[in-house]
């Protein structure tokens, strides 16, 4: 939409995007809740359905081409997030954390795939959703583990603390616990996507505007849109990132209910 | 000149979580020089803090849109 009135607006003022641009029209006037975001969740849960289904099915000793690459994400999570992070339980966690993690990368890698171009966390409502799954999954399996009270106890009064300290110590790690740490898994999912996102617009839409001036400005157009390819493969990385660093952190938040002290 | 001064503000907040990353990846590239076979020990944690600090800047970027 934007791209379009830049393009229309020939020597205007360039209008630098801004949050507004991430609110995207419905795709049928009288549905409100379908947009672009939404149809794009819907569309990953399948395609990751489809794909692993296809790979896990006919699974052979010799595997096929399809199967490789399946086990290949499988075994990176199950090795570096699972068995490295969790310990010997983690074959529980196993369906939560893949999901999660091929979840949040396929729909970050929507953000850079042509045509699409849309990271679905850019909107922080299904950040936060991921949020709260990840709050109830970790504060479940340590009230699970421990019983209740040990698990509130040990939040509220650390062992192994000087007594005056829990001044301080108490009112932080229930905050911590309560409201930083899905907060914070959320935040920094949308805030990277978003971030990514507002950074592609500005130097494509930048180097499209610049194009249309004098000679000169065509120049540093041409660069803004050189800039704009390398950023595109450096978002690659942080979505990549992303995805690990989501899955990484509630893993440990996961192991770190599972032990006994923490 | 207009503008807002939030962008000022921004740019000032992410001077820490820019020299935390900084001296995170330090610490991890001493650390695998000097005993590479740490490697795989060192890569969560410095992902981990790489990524705490990182936060930092980001949420500052969410607010410097908000406020």
């Amino acid at each position: 939409m934007r791209a379009l009135s830049v393009l229309s607006a020939k020597g205007d003022e360039f209008v630098p995007p801004s949050s507004v641009d991430f609110v995207l029209p419905p795709i049928f006037e009288n549905i409100s809740f379908i947009t672009k975001p939404i149809l794009l969740v819907i569309f990953s849960a399948l395609v990751i359905g489809l794909v692993f289904a296809i790979s896990a099915r006919k699974a052979a000793v010799v595997p096929s081409k399809m199967q490789f690459a399946g086990e290949l994400v499988y075994g990176f999570v199950r090795k570096d997030l699972g068995q490295e992070i969790i310990g010997h339980e983690f074959k529980r966690f196993m369906p939560y954390l893949f999901s999660l993690f091929t979840f949040i990368l396929l729909n970050n890698f929507f953000g850079i795939i042509p045509f699409i171009q849309f990271p679905s966390f850019s909107r922080i409502s299904f950040a936060y959703v991921l949020g709260v799954i990840a709050f109830g999954v970790f504060h479940y399996v340590g009230i699970r583990k421990q019983g209740i009270v040990k698990y509130v106890k040990d939040i509220m009064f650390m062992p192994g603390v000087p007594k005056p300290v829990y001044i301080l110590l108490t009112p932080i790690e229930i905050a911590t616990f309560l409201v930083v740490r899905p907060l914070t898994l959320a935040l920094r999912l949308f805030a990277n996507m978003f971030a990514g996102h507002l950074l592609l617009m500005i130097f494509f839409l930048g180097g499209e505007h610049l194009l249309q001036g004098a000679i000169a400005m065509k120049a540093v157009g041409v660069f803004a849109f050189g800039m704009g390819i390398a950023l595109t493969f450096f978002e690659f990385l942080v979505q990549c990132l992303q995805a690990y660093i989501f899955t990484l952190l509630t893993a440990l938040y996961i192991a770190g209910g599972l032990a006994d002290e923490h | 000149m207009t503008g807002t001064l939030n962008l000022v503000g921004y740019g000032l907040a992410a001077i820490g979580p820019g020299l935390a990353v900084g001296m995170i990846f330090a610490a991890y590239i001493n650390g695998v020089a000097r005993q590479p076979e740490a490697r795989s020990v060192l890569q969560p944690i410095a992902f981990l803090g790489f990524a705490m600090a990182e936060a930092l800047a980001l949420f500052g970027l969410v607010l410097a849109f908000v406020l």
